[in-house]
């Protein structure tokens, strides 16, 4: 009889460990020098804590009574428990504050190759600096600490969580058929997009800008000929990548179609991606909202690096440079 | 040809997406010559089951890749982008049962689930629920058609282009459930890094 474990869940034995171990030290030094001071919080957490957050991805997947009938939940993220520890713990603590974490986030997604119940996460959240300053601060940080982890090949997608949504609407699209278009992009299917915008019988220039938007990505040059009813996004988009150092700026990828990580996100969002992997390695964004629903009003941002992914993209761009370990 | 990995689907997709990409200047000579071989380095393609595109795409194992609408609603949690309608291999997804008095809908009626063979547990299984129906689904590999003639079960979903096997075997259909072409599918990743060429061949596609 051979024990099992739980599908989706995995050991890690010393020669991977010894591997995660070097990568995570280099990341938390990244960390620590930009003043990012590491926190812990509880595996398990109330669920009303994380039934407060706009739902969405985050959504947690294991929950267990405690010995008064509570309900608790293993945590789906570090962001949640973060802004609780900020508004609980940091009431008046002048702001702007820098918080790092490294830990086991769970989440009830179908085991497939990279993808985990229980998977560990580096990450920041920089709470009471707006955009952009804030957002350039923290896109900095996470091309350092890719740089860090000893990727060479990584690069940022970059776009705007409100943008879709805000231009559907000002394009006199219902809620509902909004919700819809939405949920069919989010699920990456172009095809359904299409398909529910040439049905709403808009003006043919409505169209054409609601089909074409989704789909357009690449480098600044994508907003020379997208403005009117996007302006004030694409201005705000503009402004952080003027902040970017060089060496930032040109790892950044414009996509006006990332709408993925809606739930508690307002602003920009990004996700990183290496073309040694298929998956993306990380994502991150603005929650603006996020920490006053737990009492204090903040503007913030931050990201959460997959470490197993960062690790098989590492050991991906080592093969094919030819190089080893 | 920008050395783009594309999964190109063996099966009834096979003839006509390698017709497709011959338009589009990628050299099929070597891929219909061969039946043996899967991995055709100069022209980028790599054939596997239709049903095992996405899983390739998916991973980034190809960068694009072809196949059937009822394969990507079969796999609906598969995380790739689906670009394009390429309109070809159309058949329908049809809830059949045998001519003659509907048993599917008596056994509904009187004892309040209906059994359905399929190889499209999940297609059928929305369907059902969407429709307010209880079923019981029972997950065939081969010969779907077999499965009410044998009593097995009161009825069918399964896919069908012309209705002739359907027709051979005494069955009719009861209920459309949806029209399925070939779609063009992108792995996320690919699809931001490798832009250019994607939107270049995407632009073509919609030339032809």
């Amino acid at each position: 009889m051979i024990d099992r474990i739980p599908s989706g869940t995995r050991d890690v034995l010393p020669d991977e460990m010894r591997e995660l171990r070097s990568m995570t030290d280099r990341i938390r030094a990244v960390f620590d020098q930009a003043g990012y001071g590491e926190v812990a919080t509880p595996a398990l957490e109330y669920e009303s804590t994380f039934s407060r957050a706009a739902a969405g991805v985050t959504r947690p997947a294991y929950r267990v009574f405690d010995e008064h009938g509570s309900v608790l939940v293993l945590r789906a993220d570090m962001t949640v428990p973060i802004a609780r520890v900020v508004a609980t713990r940091y009431a008046t603590a002048e702001p702007p504050l820098r918080f790092s974490y490294f830990a086991n986030a769970y989440r009830g997604v179908r085991p497939q190759r990279g993808q985990a119940r229980e998977f560990l996460q580096a990450g920041v959240e920089l709470i009471g600096s707006p955009a952009p300053q804030g957002t350039v601060e923290v896109l900095s940080l996470l091309c350092e600490a890719l740089d860090a982890a000893g990727l060479q090949t990584y690069r940022i997608g970059l776009g705007d969580a409100s943008l879709y949504p805000s231009l559907l609407e000002a394009l006199g699209v219902e809620t509902e058929h909004r919700d819809r278009v939405l949920a069919d992009l989010a699920e990456g299917d172009f095809v359904a997009v299409e398909h529910h915008i040439r049905e709403l019988e808009l003006d043919p220039a409505a169209t054409e800008l609601l089909l074409r938007v989704p789909r357009t990505r690449g480098g600044p040059e994508v907003f020379d000929d997208l403005e009117g009813a996007l302006h004030d996004v694409l201005t705000g988009m503009r402004d952080v990548h003027a902040r970017l150092a060089p060496q930032v700026a040109e790892r950044i990828i414009f996509d006006l179609g990332l709408v993925r990580s809606i739930g508690y996100y307002t602003g920009a969002v990004f996700q990183v991606y290496d073309p040694a992997y298929g998956v993306p390695l990380g994502s991150g964004g603005r929650y603006d909202e996020l920490v006053g629903e737990f009492g204090r009003p903040l503007p913030a941002v931050g990201f959460a690096l997959n470490v197993e992914r960062l690790h098989i993209a590492l050991t991906g761009e080592e093969r094919g440079r030819g190089g080893g370990g | 040809m920008s050395d783009l990995r594309i999964a190109v689907p063996r099966g009834t997709l096979f003839t006509d997406t390698l017709d497709l990409l011959d338009r589009l200047g990628i050299d099929t000579r070597e891929v219909r010559g061969n039946d043996r071989k899967l991995l055709f380095e100069d022209s980028g393609i790599v054939t596997v089951r239709p049903s095992d595109v996405p899983t390739y795409v998916e991973a980034g194992a190809a960068d694009l890749g072809i196949t059937g609408k009822d394969v990507l609603m079969e796999q609906a949690e598969r995380e790739v982008y689906e670009l394009m309608d390429l309109g070809y291999g159309r058949c329908q997804m049809v809830l059949a049962g045998v001519d003659g008095e509907d048993r599917a809908a008596e056994a509904l009626r009187r004892l309040g689930v209906m059994r359905v063979a399929t190889k499209y547990p999940r297609i059928a299984a929305d369907h059902f629920l969407s429709t307010g129906r209880q079923a019981e689904i029972v997950e065939v590999k081969g010969s779907v058609e077999l499965a009410p003639l044998t009593g097995l079960v009161e009825a069918i979903v399964d896919l069908t282009a012309t209705g002739t096997t359907l027709r051979e075997n005494g069955l009719v259909v009861r209920e459309e459930i949806a029209v399925c072409t070939a779609r063009l599918i992108a792995n996320p990743v690919a699809h931001k890094l490798r832009a250019p060429a994607i939107d270049d061949l995407l632009e073509r596609l919609g030339g032809i």
